[in-house]
């Protein structure tokens, strides 16, 4: 990693080095595993990021993660109640995942554990990149999670829900699924619990060619908790893949996504909510690659912001010279509802053809004047017409997803929030 | 119902004065039409009227019922029973008509210690409402005015006028944009909420509104006064000699 080389170790750095020592000989895994573990974890040994690595310039790594909670496997979680009624769910709690209840028809299923255990799932346990922090961690711990393959063309119409859950400690689970060509589901990625806990969370999904594939991510941690989240995706030839993602809560967030569009007019969109109160600092970092022909991509994130929270969008859009008629759109637009309050935006594009419609927009702004005018002039209270415009705002995005139950669940969401917060 | 007395309001931005000591009594059951030319603070008083904080009132006073509604935020005086129909009506993204018309009367029942009406009880009263007026209960799902035409969001105005159920309605050039077929749509509208207890106050540029909401009273303003004051056949006067005569003659 780009690191300063140092031997002054914050507490953190010390405890998860003291951490890895002591729990390397019980984490899953043969020989060849455990040095993959070893030489992820050498990737952090030298220290954190900092905010001089560039993809950690708004979220200084090292300076934020005050301190670790050692592990606790005691810590049990129980499963929750899905997002969508129906769904199939698979849940991780402290690391640990539940046995399998269901079969699912069409899906090949395995525990991250029983893999590593084979020797398998081996190529992932490294960071992606040299700033990869969030991959060396989980590659040095993962403990467990799911691998799902589905069948080519098969049609999976109960949502899949991948819960991540802890009750304090730690929690470094991994989520890999691979869809066959043509087939379609929708996933649920639910990060949640309760106590003092750092989590890691990698999930990895390789979209065959032709397949659809909605992933929802939902994040709603207590305010004492570490969250590190990554998704990487690889899109194949015309498929799609949609990445939603509500990030509620959390002391130190981030979530990274890194896609590649690979296949010939493939279609990738984000949309996502940040939703951001107390001292909260959230960061969702996305490297998107254009490889292929003739694929487009929009990204629209919409952040409320209040109180002192600290909120982070970086997007990252890199067109491939052969990436010809490449068509990408990212929008970040942040309602800021208090002074102290702050958002951070960084969008990048590295363009390497000629041919291709490629845009960015970022926007802070208060609530509109004479929307509030509007809505007062019509009875209602202030409180209750302001509420209604910042719900609005964030509520436009949850209803670009043209599933009706996805967009009730992620709406009741958002309400319970503005209960809390509004 | 309404009374005006010396009414001065300026720009808060700027402190361009724009209405300087109006005069205007309208009663209840009467039909006030106020018309003038363009920048004679026709608009401007309107939104003094529904309370926008875009204004000022530096002098004078508006009673309303014999109260001064100048100390009231625009929620309170709509809850009071004052009702503005915006000449642009905002397009609010995100926020559904339904959603919108639900809460609009909720708080306003909720301000007058009114329980809150029960979902079908809602539902029947909008859809009949919206039948009246011509408008598809599809248009309704949608976000607020977003997409409408000029005419459906004049119609939708009418339909939040309707369901609200207002004591003082102000319709700011309610006719502009709108093609005959919907003026008279709107115009019905309107004539069906002619009551004996709800006096209504029509901002209008060209005569042409008022050969379908027929005024009980018409007065001219100008520099933001009234200038004059009239029956309806001032209306027709003005058609004839234009603005230029009458204001000519009142300085």
């Amino acid at each position: 990693m780009n690191v300063h080389a140092t031997t002054n170790h914050t507490p953190a750095e010390r405890a998860l080095i003291d951490q890895f020592e002591t729990s390397l000989p019980g984490l899953p895994g043969d020989a060849t595993v455990a040095a993959r573990r070893t030489r992820a974890f050498d990737t952090l040994r030298k220290g954190l990021p900092t905010r001089k690595v560039e993809a950690w310039h708004y979220t200084d790594l090292r300076r934020l993660l005050a301190s670790v909670p050692s592990p606790d496997a005691k810590a049990g979680a129980a499963a929750l109640a899905p997002l969508l009624e129906g769904s199939t769910i698979l849940s991780v709690a402290n690391g640990k995942a539940a046995p399998l209840a269901d079969h699912i028809e069409g899906v090949a299923l395995t525990t991250m554990r029983d893999r590593l255990m084979a020797g398998e799932a081996v190529d992932g346990l490294q960071p992606a990149t040299a700033d990869d922090a969030v991959g060396a961690l989980n590659s040095a711990f993962v403990s467990d999670g799911f691998r799902l393959s589905v069948a080519a063309g098969a049609v999976i119409d109960r949502p899949i829900e991948f819960q991540n859950l802890q009750a304090g400690g730690q929690s470094h689970a991994r989520f890999a699924v691979s869809v066959g060509a043509g087939a379609r589901a929708t996933i649920v990625e639910r990060q949640t619990g309760s106590g003092e806990a750092l989590v890691s969370s990698v999930s990895e999904i390789d979209v065959g060619d032709d397949a659809e594939i909605t992933w929802l991510i939902v994040q709603e941690q207590p305010d004492t908790v570490t969250q590190l989240g990554q998704i990487n995706a690889t899109i194949g030839k015309n498929a799609k893949l949609t990445v939603f993602f509500m990030n509620t809560g959390g002391k130190l967030v981030r979530q990274e996504l890194r896609i590649v569009a690979a296949g010939e007019g493939c279609e990738f969109k984000l949309r996502g909510v940040n939703l951001l109160a107390g001292s909260t600092h959230c960061d969702v970092t996305m490297v998107l690659d254009h490889d292929a022909y003739g694929a487009t991509s929009t990204e629209t994130v919409r952040n409320v912001i209040t109180d002192r929270a600290h909120g982070v969008f970086q997007g990252q859009i890199r067109v491939d010279r052969e990436a010809q008629k490449t068509d990408a759109k990212m929008a970040c637009n942040t309602l800021l509802l208090s002074d102290e309050g702050q958002f951070s935006t960084k969008p990048e594009l590295e363009i390497f053809a000629d041919d291709v419609a490629c845009g960015h927009g970022a926007t802070v702004t208060e609530i509109e004047r004479q929307h509030l005018f509007y809505l007062m002039a019509r009875g209602v209270p202030e409180k209750l017409a302001r509420g209604l415009l910042v719900k609005a705002f964030v509520a436009e995005v949850i209803e670009e997803l043209d599933d009706d139950a996805v967009v009730e669940a992620l709406v009741a969401k958002l309400d319970a929030w503005f209960v809390e917060h509004g | 119902m309404l009374e005006i007395r010396n009414l001065h309001a300026r720009i808060a931005d700027d402190g361009t004065e724009i209405i300087r000591g109006l005069n205007l009594t309208v009663k209840a059951g009467e039909v006030a039409a106020i018309m003038g030319p363009n920048g004679s603070g026709k608009s401007t008083l309107s939104y003094v009227l529904a309370g926008r904080d875009d204004y000022e009132v530096t002098e004078g006073e508006i009673l309303y019922n014999g109260e001064s509604i100048l100390e009231m935020d625009p929620a309170e005086r709509a809850a009071a029973g004052i009702f503005l129909a915006f000449q642009y009506p905002m397009e609010i993204p995100g926020v559904a008509t339904m959603e919108f018309l639900k809460v609009a009367m909720n708080s306003q029942r909720k301000a007058r210690g009114e329980p809150e009406l029960k979902i079908p009880e809602f539902i029947k009263t909008v859809r009949a409402g919206a039948e009246s007026l011509g408008i598809d209960m599809a248009m309704l799902k949608r976000p607020l005015n977003v997409g409408f035409s000029g005419g459906e969001k004049k119609r939708a105005e009418i339909l939040q006028m309707k369901l609200l159920e207002p004591k003082l309605c102000v319709l700011d050039e309610t006719d502009s944009g709108l093609d005959i077929d919907a003026l008279r749509i709107v115009a019905d509208g309107v004539n069906a909420l002619r009551a004996p207890d709800r006096a209504m106050v029509v901002i209008t540029h060209y005569q042409r509104l008022l050969d379908y909401i027929v005024p009980d009273t018409v007065h001219v303003l100008s520099r933001g006064q009234v200038v004059k004051s009239g029956d309806k056949t001032l209306a027709a006067e003005l058609e004839k000699s234009g603005y230029a005569g009458v204001i000519g003659e009142a300085a």
